[in-house]
């Protein structure tokens, strides 16, 4: 049995001790636990005295009421993320409104309840927030033990690998349907965007497999000496059918014409394949693509310029953020994973202590940068 | 099909082209014309114009909670525009919303949640018992 510190805060005495006399007795158990969690209830009135006890730690769970005589609930849960305290905090309130919704969501509110309510919803919310509590600690706690399970992760995989499996069920229903005639002409165009999305999902499975053979297979890792005007070669020749259609150049110019460097084969080649996949599928038809690679001493520059969209300083901040894909209409049409340059980055930034830059001008093109320290 | 709903606009959000090709199909063979964006910026931008007979909103586009601001947006401006909330998202995350019960519908200001990949005759069936035909 472990018991959670629960924190009523409401000015109202009422309400007060019918949450005690609810929960008083109230275990949670779940069919995945081996344990039981009870509750220790603690009862105050005001925000101020919510802020003194969050302080002092010890809080698992604040049943919040928005409206107090002082500093509001919403003020409460500002403070609470602001602190970052671990606790799951639940709004019970009668003035329901979608902005405060909105508002205490952001803030990291993780349920309402209206007031007023019954036990079995005020049991209900406890049952559902007690286990988000556990599931977000023992998260934490496998996390910092290097065990790399990331529901939230997870959880966006799961959506990004959902979207193309709709679109392609819907486009097949409409063709068994025949909504759009009879003859398979008539589904060109959907035919070849169920395509299109069947290869995005397989490059997210694909950049998956590399993201997780670099957080689990470490040992897997092959660091010797490689060439890296050779591997350059490799991609452009791996990534030449799709610059063969769309037109684009891939040019390599190297100094010295064989740079050796100490490194897996494996991570270079993600890398090299990720920066010109990129510069040929955001670049124009019939542009160009300019790899330069220079040995600089003590670091190795890789620069990939493409002659393509660009990118706005905005979408530069955002763009090695997991599963972000810039969503403009230049770039709706193309498939990704969202992964690649997340990828990318990890690999520079935690293998091999480099770094990664972009310099981009809308509309004229963008030159990625990776800096290769040598060891 | 029958085009019940003739000279009839839906404001169609989502920010997946495909949904938005498919959807926009099901609701032209219905009859409707339809008004589409792909962001919650566009869709703001349209609200502010243009009055449609029915919304239709992707939940989760440049923000999470896309749809509900626009759903709370749309009724502010229009409080006689059905709204229809379309997303996967409850088989994604498990959580689950509805708009059935009175004190759901203070929280949400839409007047239908409806899963993604619904079949058009469904999608027909709850755009009938909002506009009431």
């Amino acid at each position: 049995m472990a018991t959670l510190n629960v924190l009523i805060v409401d000015d109202e005495p009422g309400i007060r001790s019918g949450i005690v006399r609810i929960l008083n007795h109230f275990t949670v158990d779940f069919p995945f636990l081996d344990k039981e969690f009870d509750f220790n209830l603690i009862e105050v009135e005001t925000g101020e005295r919510a802020v003194e006890l969050l302080d002092a730690g010890e809080v698992d769970i604040v049943l919040l009421d928005n409206k107090l005589p002082g500093m509001d609930g919403i003020k409460v849960l500002e403070y609470l993320t602001k602190k970052e305290y671990d606790c799951s905090v639940m709004m019970i309130t009668s003035y329901a409104s979608l902005d405060l919704a909105v508002k205490a969501t952001n803030n990291g509110a993780y349920n309402f309840i209206p007031k007023p309510f019954t036990p079995t919803e005020l049991k209900t919310s406890m049952e559902w927030i007690t286990k988000n509590l556990y599931l977000r600690r023992m998260t934490k706690k496998m996390n910092t033990e290097g065990k790399q399970i990331r529901f939230q992760f997870l959880s966006v995989l799961s959506h990004e690998l959902k979207s193309p499996i709709n679109a392609i069920e819907g486009y097949l229903n409409i063709m068994k349907d025949g909504q759009l005639g009879e003859n398979i002409s008539d589904y060109k165009v959907m035919i070849d965007r169920s395509l299109e999305r069947i290869r995005g999902m397989r490059s997210l499975i694909m950049d998956m497999l590399d993201l997780t053979r670099l957080e689990s297979g470490k040992k897997s890792r092959d660091v010797q000496k490689v060439d890296l005007v050779e591997l350059m070669r490799i991609s452009k020749d791996t990534m030449s059918p799709m610059a063969i259609q769309k037109n684009v150049k891939i040019n390599i110019d190297a100094q010295p014409e064989h740079i050796l460097y100490t490194a897996d084969r494996q991570e270079v080649e993600i890398i090299f394949n990720n920066l010109v996949s990129n510069a040929v599928k955001y670049n124009k038809d019939f542009g160009e693509v300019n790899c330069e690679l220079r040995d600089e001493g003590a670091c190795i520059r890789i620069s990939v310029s493409d002659t393509g969209i660009g990118l706005s300083e905005e979408e530069i901040s955002k763009l090695f953020q997991e599963f972000v894909r810039i969503k403009n209409d230049k770039t709706k049409a193309i498939s990704g994973s969202g992964l690649g340059l997340s990828i990318l980055k990890k690999i520079v930034d935690e293998v091999y202590h480099g770094t990664v830059s972009v310099e981009s001008v809308p509309d004229k093109g963008s030159t990625f940068t990776v800096m290769l320290p040598k060891v | 099909m029958e085009q019940k709903f003739k000279n009839m606009t839906a404001l169609l959000a989502d920010d997946d082209v495909d949904m938005i090709t498919q959807m926009t199909l099901h609701l032209q063979q219905i009859g409707f014309k339809v008004i589409t964006a792909e962001s919650q910026k566009d869709t703001e931008e349209i609200i502010e114009t243009t009055k449609p007979d029915i919304a239709i909103l992707d939940l989760m586009m440049d923000n999470r909670d896309s749809g509900f601001i626009l759903s709370y947006k749309m009724k502010k401006k229009y409080p006689d525009v059905p709204v229809i909330i379309l997303t996967s998202v409850t088989s994604d995350t498990g959580m689950m919303f509805g708009v059935n019960t009175d004190e759901e519908k203070k929280w949400i200001k839409a007047d239908a949640y409806l899963e993604k990949g619904l079949r058009p005759e469904q999608l027909e069936m709850e755009i009938s018992q909002l506009l009431g035909k």
